[in-house]
């Protein structure tokens, strides 16, 4: 093992971990809002990238107008999905929420599959195919979309959430309930928003790794399971934790893959993962003291 | 809500379960063949899973999504035993026991210090770290095509195979359990338990050692599902890793709920959907897994206590017309 291709192990960890860090801020909104584990995450991901495929396939859309179309579409899927079934709750509790986003998963999946089919789809690059030398590491362009794009998602939301009225008043929200409602916040409408937003990330992110790994119906389940992973790994409901924990564990991913095993890779990922959460149990980037008994 | 004498609650559950247990016995009688007796079987199963589980989730108020693993552990540990090294699957049972307990006390000590999500996390993680070892320690469990050839149970020379006799064999080490989880439950160890789930500083100040009594349940639930898998694998000769991946555990944490979190009855109409449910699925097209969806949310919309709730609420409108 010689140091370009170390190089290329964490390049590659890096491109996963960026998807993972993406699907992992999705958790990280509806998180925060409704303290629920949004089971629905990963299909909202599948959705992304198979509703892209089909428009680029059908429609020849240019993969960058994509963006905007996909994430609207599964936005408008996380709306009704919150509208119809998470709305309507008289006493919600997480863990009837958490138990709801389950169906709410199995039915959207079945549903996309009923309209777009069971066979893997994929798009092309999103610009050129000729692979790209970066700091000695060779990567395929789409790569370099991946990180560019999940670093303008991520400041995006950085800034919706810090500066913007409905940002703000969606944290206010998520803070104090009561006394957000008291200013005048629509709570119930706050949550709605989470959904919104929550599902059109998780579109992005399968939208730009589709590229790179084709996609299918059956891909939401792992990577909503990852991305709750790494939501977990740096402090659930932390923003800047979503990054860190997605970033992690891909590298954890690629390296043990390259380094130990790659057929035990999830073990040692998720060995890892244990081991800091027994150590920090609030995530790299959460408070230690607050879900300790 | 005045409680009565809770001696006299406590007998007429030990009388429920007892009606409800020789009704049971009958069922092979009804069942017109060895398929429906075979649903049988494993209702059995999926109720010692349940059961297990709603006494961690419902009763201790811990969640966990390892449910499957434990399950998975036990079906592995004799299975491999019996059929790879002909050990006798009685002495493959006392090694799946012993393994799910060793297994649950070294990963539920650190685990469950934490809590909520956290212990989910936590639990979530062992499940996966699992799966992998049951995929790729090839030579010893046969991998991703599974486990094959292992024996069935046979006991004084009857071969205990997949019919009467194994439906009462069943009946037998599940009733025990499900004996067993009353009577925790109307023990002080069961008071511990609910004053733990409805406030751990409250239990903590009334004497109660909350991480040995959770540590305790959270193993006791463990041997079950590893009992529950022991069950599974010599009755269907063969294991394969996607039945104890973590989607097996999170289905698991679905039918409790759908059961009814927390109640005794709960888990014995979880597990009719458990049976009937995956034997439905298989054979479903996309657009009734569809309809399964979206029974799922209005079930879980409008009887947030599940059906066994649901089941009360009914007879609560009946029984008003009775006086009150």
């Amino acid at each position: 093992m010689d140091g370009s291709q170390l190089l290329q192990l964490v390049a590659s960890g890096l491109v996963t971990g960026s998807i993972y860090a993406l699907v992992a801020l999705g958790f990280t909104v509806i998180f925060k809002s409704t303290d629920a584990i949004n089971f629905a995450q990963g299909e909202w991901v599948m959705a992304g990238g198979m509703i892209g495929a089909f428009l680029h396939a059908s429609f020849g859309l240019a993969p960058l107008l994509l963006l905007p179309v996909c994430a609207a579409a599964v936005a408008l899927i996380g709306l009704v999905s919150e509208r119809l079934a998470i709305h309507p709750l008289k006493a919600p509790t997480p863990m009837l929420l958490t138990l709801i986003t389950i169906a709410v998963a199995i039915t959207t999946r079945a549903a996309i599959t009923l309209v777009l089919g069971k066979a893997p789809a994929g798009l092309p690059s999103f610009s050129g195919s000729e692979n790209v030398a970066v700091f000695g590491a060779t990567l395929p362009p789409q790569a370099l979309w991946v990180f560019g794009i999940t670093l303008l998602v991520m400041i995006g939301t950085h800034y919706f959430f810090q500066r913007s009225l409905l940002g703000r008043a969606m944290r206010a929200a998520a803070a104090d309930r009561e006394a957000a409602g008291l200013v005048g916040i629509n709570v119930s409408r706050m949550a709605m928003w989470s959904f919104v937003i929550a599902a059109a990330i998780g579109a992005v992110a399968g939208l730009i790794i589709t590229p790179l790994t084709l996609t299918s119906v059956n891909a939401g389940l792992m990577l909503g399971f990852k991305g709750f992973s790494a939501a977990m790994l740096g402090g659930l409901g932390n923003l800047h934790g979503a990054l860190l924990g997605g970033l992690v564990l891909g590298l954890l991913e690629s390296l043990s893959a390259g380094l130990l095993s790659s057929q035990f890779k999830d073990a040692v990922a998720f060995v890892v993962l244990l081991v800091v959460l027994f150590l920090r149990p609030a995530g790299l980037l959460g408070r230690a003291s607050t879900e300790r008994a | 809500m005045a409680e009565p004498d809770p001696s006299r609650g406590a007998r007429r559950s030990y009388a429920a379960l007892g009606a409800v247990w020789a009704l049971l016995l009958l069922f092979p009688l009804a069942a017109p063949n060895n398929f429906v007796l075979n649903l049988g079987i494993s209702w059995f199963i999926s109720l010692a899973l349940a059961g297990s589980l709603n006494l961690l989730m419902g009763y201790a108020g811990q969640i966990s999504l390892s449910h499957a693993a434990f399950y998975g552990l036990g079906a592995y540990a004799s299975g491999v035993l019996s059929a790879k090294f002909g050990v006798s699957p009685w002495l493959g049972l006392c090694a799946a026991i012993a393994l799910t307990a060793a297994a649950a006390f070294l990963i539920g000590w650190p685990s469950l210090k934490l809590r909520g999500h956290y212990l989910a996390m936590a639990t979530l993680g062992f499940n996966v770290i699992m799966s992998v070892m049951f995929v790729e320690l090839r030579g010893l469990t046969g991998g991703p095509n599974g486990l094959v050839g292992v024996p069935s149970l046979s006991l004084f020379g009857w071969e205990i195979g997949a019919d009467i006799r194994f439906y009462l064999f069943a009946w037998v080490v599940v009733g025990l359990m499900m004996l067993l989880i009353l009577n925790l439950l109307h023990s002080r160890m069961g008071r511990a338990l609910r004053a733990l789930s409805t406030s751990e500083l409250a239990a903590k100040a009334n004497g109660i050692d909350v991480h040995a009594v959770k540590l305790g349940v959270f193993v006791l639930s463990a041997v079950m599902a590893g009992i529950a898998g022991f069950l599974y694998v010599h009755l269907n000769n063969f294991a394969s890793p996607e039945n104890f991946d973590f989607v097996a555990s999170v289905m698991l944490l679905v039918v409790v709920a759908l059961g009814g979190t927390g109640t005794y009855w709960g888990p014995f109409l979880g597990a009719l959907l458990h049976v009937v449910l995956p034997e439905a699925l298989r054979a479903f097209s996309d657009f009734e897994i569809l309809v399964y969806g979206i029974s799922l949310v209005l079930v879980l919309l409008f009887f947030p206590a599940g059906l066994s709730g649901a089941v009360a609420r009914l007879g609560r409108l009946v029984g008003r017309g009775g006086g009150r």
